[in-house]
C-alpha cells in the first residue's frame, strides 16, 4: 500500500531522475533552511491539488482540463503564499518570486495530468506525498552542499570548524549550476552502472 | 527606483534571468542543442514576454490595485498569460503561417515558461511604471536570448568534445551555465 509513496523518493524522484523543477531546485538552495522551506511549500501544493483534482475530475470538462487544473493550482499556491507571509515570513522573503512561480511548476501539473486525473483521491494522496518528500529530500540535498561549502554550517549552525574557508562562491548562482551538474552526473554514473550489470 | 540604464544593464548582465535568476531553465536546457532552436524559442520568449508583460502590467493596475485584489496576481497571471499564448497561436496560424511554422513548436511550451509569468511578478513586485516595465521586459528578453545563443553556440561545441559517458548532455551542460554565470559574477559591483 505504501507502492505510490515509495516510487516518488528514489525511483521516480522528480529531480533527479524526472529532471523536472530544475528551476527552484537551483534558485532556493542556497541554505538547508530555504530549501526545506520550499521543499514545504511544495509539497503542500502538491498534496491539496492531487486531492482536489482527483476529486473532481468526473466534473472537469476533457477539452478544458488543463486551464481548470492550473486554476486549482494558482488557487492553491495563493493560499499557500499568504500563509507563509504569516507563519514564516522570513523564509517566505527568502523564497521571494519562487513561491508563486509554483504555479508553472511543471511537476505539479504533471501529476495533476499523468496522475490524479486518473486515479482515486487515497492512491492521488500517497502520490502527492511520495513526489512531494521525493522533491523535498532533493532540495535539501542539494541546500546541505551549498550550505556545507558556502558557509560550513547546517540550518545556520556551524560544523565544519573555525578553520574552514568558505567557498562564496557555492552560495551564490555559480554555485547552484556547478552542484546541480555534479549531482545529475552522479545519478547519472549510477544508472550506467546498474544497467551495465543487468544489459 | 533604478535608472532607465539601470534596468537595461541589470537585465542583460548583472541579474540575467536564466544566469542569475534561474528563471526559463526547462527551455534554456531543452532546446539550446543547436542555435536555430535556440533562436526560434528566443524570439517567441520575447514576443509573448512583451505582451504578457504588458498586458499583466495594466491587468494589475487597472483592476487588482483599485478594487484592492492585488492578492489575486498570480491566478490572473497566468490566466492571462495562458489565454494569450493561445489567441497568438490561433492567430499565427492564420495569419502567418510561415511564423506559426517557425515558432509553432515551442508556443505551447511557453505557458508554463517561469521566465514569462516571473518577469509579470517583478515587474509589479518593484513598482514600475508602464515604461519602467516595458524597458524592464524587453531587455530581459534580450538577456534571454543572449543567454540560449551562446549557450547553444557552446553546447554545439561540447558534441564533439570527448567527454566521460556519465558527464554527457545535462551534467556538463549545468558546469557550463555555471562557468557562464561566474563571468558575469565579475559585474556584479557595477550596478
Amino acid at each position: 500500500m505504501f507502492a505510490e509513496i515509495k516510487k516518488g523518493i528514489i525511483k521516480e524522484n522528480p529531480l533527479f531522475v524526472q529532471i523536472l523543477g530544475v528551476c527552484p531546485a537551483l534558485a532556493t538552495t542556497s541554505s538547508l533552511t530555504n530549501a526545506l522551506g520550499m521543499g514545504a511549500a511544495f509539497s503542500l501544493v502538491l498534496i491539496f491539488s492531487n486531492l482536489m483534482i482527483s476529486a473532481l475530475k468526473s466534473m472537469i470538462p476533457e477539452q478544458i482540463r488543463i486551464p481548470c487544473y492550473i486554476v486549482v493550482i494558482a488557487s492553491l499556491v495563493t493560499v499557500t503564499e499568504m500563509l507563509m507571509g504569516a507563519l514564516v515570513p522570513d523564509i517566505y522573503a527568502a523564497l521571494g518570486i519562487f513561491i508563486p512561480l509554483i504555479v508553472v511548476n511543471c511537476i505539479i501539473l504533471g501529476r495533476a495530468e499523468a496522475f490524479a486525473s486518473k486515479r482515486g483521491v487515497f492512491a492521488s494522496l500517497q502520490d502527492a506525498l511520495g513526489m512531494g518528500l521525493g522533491f523535498t529530500l532533493a532540495l535539501a540535498s542539494v541546500g546541505s552542499i551549498r550550505e556545507l561549502l558556502g558557509a560550513g554550517t547546517l540550518l545556520g549552525f556551524p560544523v565544519l570548524g573555525s578553520s574552514f574557508q568558505p567557498i562564496m562562491l557555492m552560495a551564490q548562482p555559480p554555485g547552484a549550476f556547478i552542484t546541480m551538474g555534479f549531482l545529475f552526473a552522479g545519478v547519472n554514473y549510477l544508472k550506467q552502472r546498474k544497467e551495465a550489470r543487468h544489459g | 527606483m533604478d535608472s532607465t540604464f539601470g534596468i537595461v544593464f541589470g537585465a542583460l548582465f548583472i541579474s540575467n534571468i536564466v544566469l542569475s535568476q534561474f528563471l526559463g531553465l526547462c527551455s534554456f536546457l531543452g532546446v539550446s542543442k543547436n542555435m536555430r532552436n535556440a533562436l526560434g524559442m528566443s524570439a517567441a520568449v520575447a514576443f509573448v514576454m512583451i505582451m504578457a508583460s504588458t498586458i499583466s502590467w495594466f491587468l494589475y493596475h487597472s483592476f487588482l490595485l483599485p478594487f484592492g485584489l492585488a492578492y489575486l496576481k498570480t491566478i490572473v497571471f497566468i490566466l492571462a498569460i495562458a489565454s494569450l499564448v493561445q489567441l497568438l497561436e490561433m492567430f499565427m496560424k492564420k495569419h502567418s503561417p510561415g511564423l506559426h511554422k517557425a515558432m509553432g513548436v515551442f508556443l505551447p511550451l511557453i505557458t508554463t515558461n517561469c521566465a514569462i509569468l516571473g518577469i509579470a511578478l517583478i515587474n509589479v513586485q518593484k513598482e514600475y511604471s508602464l515604461f519602467d516595465a516595458t524597458v524592464n521586459s524587453v531587455s530581459t528578453a534580450l538577456g534571454y536570448t543572449l543567454a540560449l545563443v551562446v549557450f547553444s553556440c557552446i553546447r554545439e561545441r561540447l558534441d564533439e568534445a570527448d567527454l566521460p559517458e556519465s558527464m554527457k548532455n545535462l551534467p556538463i551542460a549545468l558546469i557550463t551555465a555555471s562557468c557562464m554565470s561566474i563571468s558575469l559574477l565579475g559585474l556584479s559591483g557595477m550596478h
